[in-house]
């Protein structure tokens, strides 16, 4: 008797066609050698390190503090790493990985773009052929990081069926998977899918709260009282929770995309108006209709727009060790426009759900309290979209 | 034996494939009534989910067709009571783990037992997974058909062991959809079946042309046609008629 695995609570597991089953029975076994290679990690750290840019500053926004009046505000900044993203860090493990296994073809899909570009990115280093699966509607929203994946040598496939965003591009990522297993590694983009990818991708994304940690205890001798991040699938939110989930004291955030909001059906807020169900090879949360079919969400944001969380976050909200909370569009585009002004620092639209919420919060909090917020990405890619929001006629 | 088992026992086993409410429930009624003429020994009703992960474009089709018709589990459901007052043969569904999950598992699979459906077929439900369902499946007794695939290799003695009804042999790598070439080492994996089960197997994907039909057949129990058959409901919708078999 075979055993379900990857369990956070009743969510995770495999859910998915038996002709995958191997594959990820080879892969599992794969990462737990080598998650304890002393000669994998030290490969794995120099990539973080001389290529991605790693550590990631942890930077006092001074200004934005001040401007809010609360919580001291920590930035991390993952929009410093290398292709503008948190999403190199679980893809430069992940191609590590398929390579010591002797893969030498990357798929992956991508929302906003960003997944796709670091694995396009990922492949071009490590001499691997890259297909990336985008809805097409993202290849209208993020037209200029279809250029860039195709800049690096991938092939981008534009996906139509379906609502021809992020989940769609998953489902055919999967279907592509199993068509070719022997030299293909799909390197998803976030903690999701099937065992062992929502616990692989955690573990290459979790360097973001260990340095967080290192970071704020040598800055201000403690640890802080919240860390906020947006949460799409969730890897840059479980990045940054992992290492506090023992410390009880800190507060963890996962802002939503509310899109429109979260009382009309243009929304894309998972755990606060999701079920459990099964879908994209786990159990966990999903914005489904009365019969199980996955609803056709919607956000402003490429990188949030899915209809589905990853099981451990499913696990933290269900246990009430994380908050998981909604922002609209509109709150997620003026925070993106505050911090450009007080900080120059101009987020992913994605990231600006976070931000947006601390903005929220923050002047409720008292002066020594202390925020981390996670900027998971830079915003050059958001900015003609924006333009648009606001009524300007830009395109890229 | 139960009713799908005992399908098997008179020659090879028909099993066409015929997503519920594409384009409507009364042209799938008229669908699987010219199926049982032409000699279906088991119907696999697809209930349509909004992302079939499994399946190639021309089911993807139908399922695009059948839930912008407005079909639903609970019409499914009235649907089979009637499609039951003359058909006989085995049926059974075949869906995703959200449409029964979602249902409630056990609301979803005692209703089946209640309309006359033999099994269910979930694409998504692996071995590893299929606590999720069998013990309710057992409860009312209705099969839970097990899958298995090119690259189950040593799996394919463990899932044949537990396997009820009739096992899903899946030809090829991918999804759903005609091929015209079907290169799997077929005669292999039924071999390792046999040696641990008893129950009929059956093959499936890709199967195009009668002669694959014919070739696939010699090989097992019996031939799951799908997208084939599709493809002439997407070609002929509501004026699908007996002649368009
Ligand atoms: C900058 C940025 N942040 C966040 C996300 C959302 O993904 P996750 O929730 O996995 O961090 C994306 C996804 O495309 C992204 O590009």
């Amino acid at each position: 008797m075979a055993e379900t695995k990857g369990r956070f609570g009743v969510h995770g597991g495999q859910y998915i066609p038996e002709t995958l089953m191997n594959a990820v029975i080879e892969l599992e076994k794969a990462y737990d050698h080598y998650k304890n290679d002393p000669e994998f990690n030290r490969e794995l750290s120099e990539l973080f390190n001389e290529y991605a840019n790693r550590p990631s500053r942890l930077y006092y926004a001074e200004k934005l503090t001040k401007a809010l009046g609360g919580a001291k505000i920590y930035l991390k900044r993952e929009d410093l790493n290398h292709t503008g993203s948190h999403k190199i860090n679980n893809v430069l493990g992940q191609a590590l990985l398929a390579k010591k296994m002797g893969k030498t073809r990357l798929i992956a899909e991508t929302g906003a773009g960003q997944h796709g570009v670091a694995t396009a990115t990922a492949a071009a280093l490590m001499n691997m052929e890259c297909v990336v699966f985008m809805g097409e509607e993202d290849t209208k929203r993020q037209a200029l990081n279809v250029y860039r994946m195709k800049l690096l040598g991938a092939d981008v496939i534009p996906v139509t069926s379906g609502t021809a965003t992020l989940k769609d591009a998953v489902s055919e990522a999967m279907r592509e998977w199993t068509s070719r297993i022997d030299d293909t590694h799909y390197c998803l983009g976030s903690v999701m899918g099937p065992h062992p990818f929502p616990t692989i991708v955690r573990y290459f994304q979790a360097v973001i709260s260990r340095e967080i940690k290192e970071q704020i205890l040598e800055k201000e001798n403690r640890l802080p009282d919240a860390v906020i991040a947006c949460v799409g699938g969730g890897s840059n939110a479980i990045g940054s929770f992992y290492h506090f989930i023992e410390d009880k004291e800190v507060r963890l955030i996962g802002c939503e995309a509310a899109g429109r909001g979260i009382d009309t059906f243009e929304t894309a807020a998972t755990i606060n108006t999701g079920r459990l169900g099964i879908f994209h090879g786990m159990k966990s949360y999903f914005c489904q209709d009365k019969y199980g079919q996955i609803a056709p969400v919607y956000s402003i944001s490429a990188g949030l727009d899915y209809p589905g969380i990853g099981p451990e976050h499913a696990n933290l909200h269900d246990m009430g060790r994380a908050e998981y909370v909604p922002v609209t569009d509109e709150e997620a585009v003026n925070a993106f426009e505050f911090l450009s002004r007080t900080e120059g620092i101009i987020p992913a639209i994605e990231s600006a759900h976070a931000v947006a919420h601390a903005m929220k919060i923050a002047p409720t909090m008292d002066k020594d309290k202390i925020i981390v917020i996670t900027i998971s990405g830079r915003g050059d890619k958001d900015c003609a979209a924006i333009a648009r929001y606001r009524g300007e006629d830009i395109y890229e | 034996m139960s009713k799908i088992k005992s399908a098997f026992t008179n020659g090879k086993a028909f099993i066409p494939f015929i997503t519920c409410g594409d384009p409507d429930l009364e042209t799938t009624g008229r669908i699987v009534r010219a199926a049982v003429e032409n000699g279906a020994d088991i119907i696999e009703l697809g209930i349509p989910f909004s992302d079939p992960t499994a399946e190639g474009p021309v089911i993807q089709g139908a399922n695009v067709r059948a839930l912008a018709g407005g079909v639903t589990t609970d019409k499914i459901f009235d649907f089979v009571r009637s499609l039951r007052k003359d058909v006989k043969i085995p049926l059974v569904f075949m869906t995703y783990s959200n449409v029964v999950f979602s249902y409630g598992a056990k609301e979803f699979i005692s209703t089946c037992k209640e309309i006359g459906i033999d099994g269910i077929i979930l694409p998504d439900l692996p071995f590893e997974e299929k606590d999720e369902f069998q013990p309710i499946c057992r409860e009312y007794g209705v099969d839970l058909i097990s899958l298995i695939a090119p690259t189950s290799q040593k799996r394919i003695a463990m899932i044949a062991k537990e396997a009820e009804g009739f096992l899903y042999i899946v030809s090829s790598l991918g999804v759903t959809g005609t091929r015209s070439e079907i290169t799997t080492d077929l005669s292999s994996i039924v071999k390792v079946v046999r040696e641990n089960t008893d129950i009929p197997c059956a093959i499936g994907f890709g199967i195009s042309t009668p002669e694959q039909a014919e070739n696939m057949s010699k090989l097992s129990d019996g031939v799951i046609v799908g997208s084939a058959i599709i493809k002439l409901v997407e070609k002929y919708g509501k004026k699908f008629c007996r002649g368009c078999w």
